[in-house]
């Protein structure tokens, strides 16, 4: 296992190490200590790689992480796991506002809470809360599923297209052309699936599912008053 | 962006301490606002006296012989302690307006940071390291204090422009954001006799609370009739005399993040400002909520989540 200081190496020294690594790397798995809330700590990794940050993370962990599993021992700072394609990011902690923000594939796990705008235009990954998620969530979510163990803030899915979120407690609000759905048999093998992967023990079926009225999807006259 | 941090002392074993670990937290937040720094710190309080924090550009000039100068016109003793360019005026009681008057005649380029029983305010241009060491703020004691780091978006880099800004006695702002409204409000707060001196968004922020309190609303009334009229992004940190309270606008953008322990409670725009104060590791840490205001006072019982009163 490959050990370093941030505090000693510099963000950009850790970062070009991890960044160094490739597919078929030796060294696969990495911690970082003293992360002391610094912002951009493994971002733009591209191998499949195990690195642990231990202590709170700043701005932007784990930014447009390829294939790599970050776990983070301690709280995620705003825009964790932003634009993230494939791998995985799981934080012990609470997560900032815009996790997940614009991100492609691969899963983001929190098992504390997750704050504003969870999952804001996400575009296929897949990001389960064990804790509760702030207003805003998946804002124009397009593709991916968004799992709330606990309750959602207001606005959830607002202006949404196909993102599936399934919520566990109450939603406060739902945004514009956000609804309801019926939960079937692939949503909850999908559901299940997803719970199992995060680790968290809850059944599907007592998610509720919501996503898109499909109203907004093009410009009518007619509902210009609820965009 | 703007940077904002807080501290709130529970233990008063760490009083001694607080201005040196509120310039440690001040100056992680430089990358966050780098063109000026601010620091209200509340301090020891003298009986029957009230505090003036004052500043020059010509501190030499100035200065010179103010103490004994406002002393003899005032008809009570007055005595200073000159600090760079802020000098802290010890005036007895109940005599500001009159203090404040005789200022403008007897020096009419000095400017008032501050007033208050307990409340210093310091503020300057340039790097919050550089700020902080000007004022030696790191030697300070006090009961509780904040400090601000401006990256300025709405108007001029000026020494007025920086924050904190005093909204009324030992009351102070700080803010992360910006204000949409402060132009229309600013006319509508002129004509209803408020003054305020620049064309500063953060300004007219400040001016709005101490209109809202002339009127009678408590500060906790005037942050929640804020939410209704303030028209922008901001994140609030406003000291009082026995402690500090947070407002967030309802979106919630402007980043902010409290810690709490037995021995203080904390605030820093990231975490990141939090990082070396005793017990990080094990505090309470989380975020506040949008569009709700958070009061933690050193008064008989205080609660960690009171609605300001």
């Amino acid at each position: 296992m490959q050990t370093v200081d941030l505090q000693e190496l510099g963000l950009r020294g850790v970062n070009a190490a991890l960044h160094a690594q490739a597919a078929d790397t030796n060294q696969t798995v990495w911690t970082i200590e003293n992360a002391k809330g610094s912002h951009a700590i493994a971002c733009g990794l591209d191998a499949p790689i195990e690195v642990t940050v231990k202590g709170s993370t700043g701005y932007y962990c784990g930014g447009m992480n390829q294939q790599a599993t970050i776990n983070i021992h301690g709280s995620a700072g705003p825009g964790t796991g932003e634009n993230m394609m494939s791998g995985k990011i799981i934080i012990e902690g609470d997560a900032s506002q815009y996790l997940g923000a614009t991100a492609h594939g691969g899963m983001i796990v929190v098992k504390g809470n997750a704050s504003s705008r969870c999952g804001i235009s996400m575009k296929g990954v897949n990001i389960v809360v064990q804790g509760n998620i702030g207003h805003m969530s998946a804002f124009m979510g397009q593709s991916g599923n968004l799992v709330v163990c606990g309750d959602a803030g207001d606005a959830l899915g607002d202006s949404c297209y196909e993102a599936r979120f399934f919520v566990r407690g109450e939603v406060k609000s739902l945004g514009a052309d956000c609804e309801k759905k019926e939960m079937r048999e692939e949503h909850l093998t999908l559901l299940q699936g997803l719970l199992d992967e995060a680790g968290f023990d809850f059944k599907a079926e007592e998610f509720t599912r919501y996503g898109s009225a499909r109203n907004l999807y093009n410009f009518d006259v007619d509902n210009a008053g609820a965009y | 962006m703007c940077g904002i941090v807080g501290l709130f002392l529970k233990d008063k074993s760490l009083e001694p301490e607080l201005g040196k670990m509120l310039t440690s937290m001040l100056i992680t937040m430089t990358d966050r606002g780098p063109d000026s720094a601010g620091i209200a710190i509340y301090g020891a309080e003298t009986e029957g006296r009230s505090k003036m924090t004052i500043q020059s550009d010509q501190p030499d000039l100035d200065f010179a012989g103010l103490d004994s100068a406002l002393g003899e016109t005032l008809g009570g003793s007055v005595s200073m302690k000159v600090l760079s360019t802020h000098a802290v005026l010890s005036i007895p009681a109940g005599s500001f307006e009159r203090a404040r008057a005789l200022l403008g005649d007897l020096r009419p380029n000095v400017r008032i940071m501050s007033r208050g029983d307990t409340l210093e305010i310091y503020k300057e241009v340039g790097l919050p390291k550089d700020v902080a060491a000007r004022f030696n703020v790191s030697e300070m004691s006090g009961t509780h204090g904040i400090g601000h780091t401006r990256m300025a978006t709405e108007s001029a880099v000026t020494t007025m422009g920086a924050h904190p800004f005093n909204t009324g006695d030992d009351q102070c702002l700080v803010h992360n954001g910006s204000l949409s409204n402060h132009n229309s409000l600013r006319r509508k707060l002129r004509r209803e006799g408020i003054h305020i001196e620049t064309e500063n968004d953060t300004e007219v922020g400040a001016a709005y609370l101490t209109w809202k309190m002339r009127e009678g609303a408590s500060l906790g009334e005037a942050l929640e009739s804020a939410l209704d009229d303030l028209d922008g992004f901001f994140t609030f940190l406003v000291g009082t005399k026995d402690g500090f309270g947070v407002v967030r606008d309802p979106i919630a953008c402007k980043p902010a993040v409290m810690a709490e322990t037995d021995q203080y409670v904390a605030f820093g725009s990231e975490y990141r400002a939090l990082v070396d104060l005793p017990g990080i590791e094990s505090a309470r840490v989380w975020e506040p909520e949008p569009a709700t205001v958070y009061f933690w006072s050193h008064n008989a019982s205080p609660t960690h989540k009171e609605k300001a009163a």
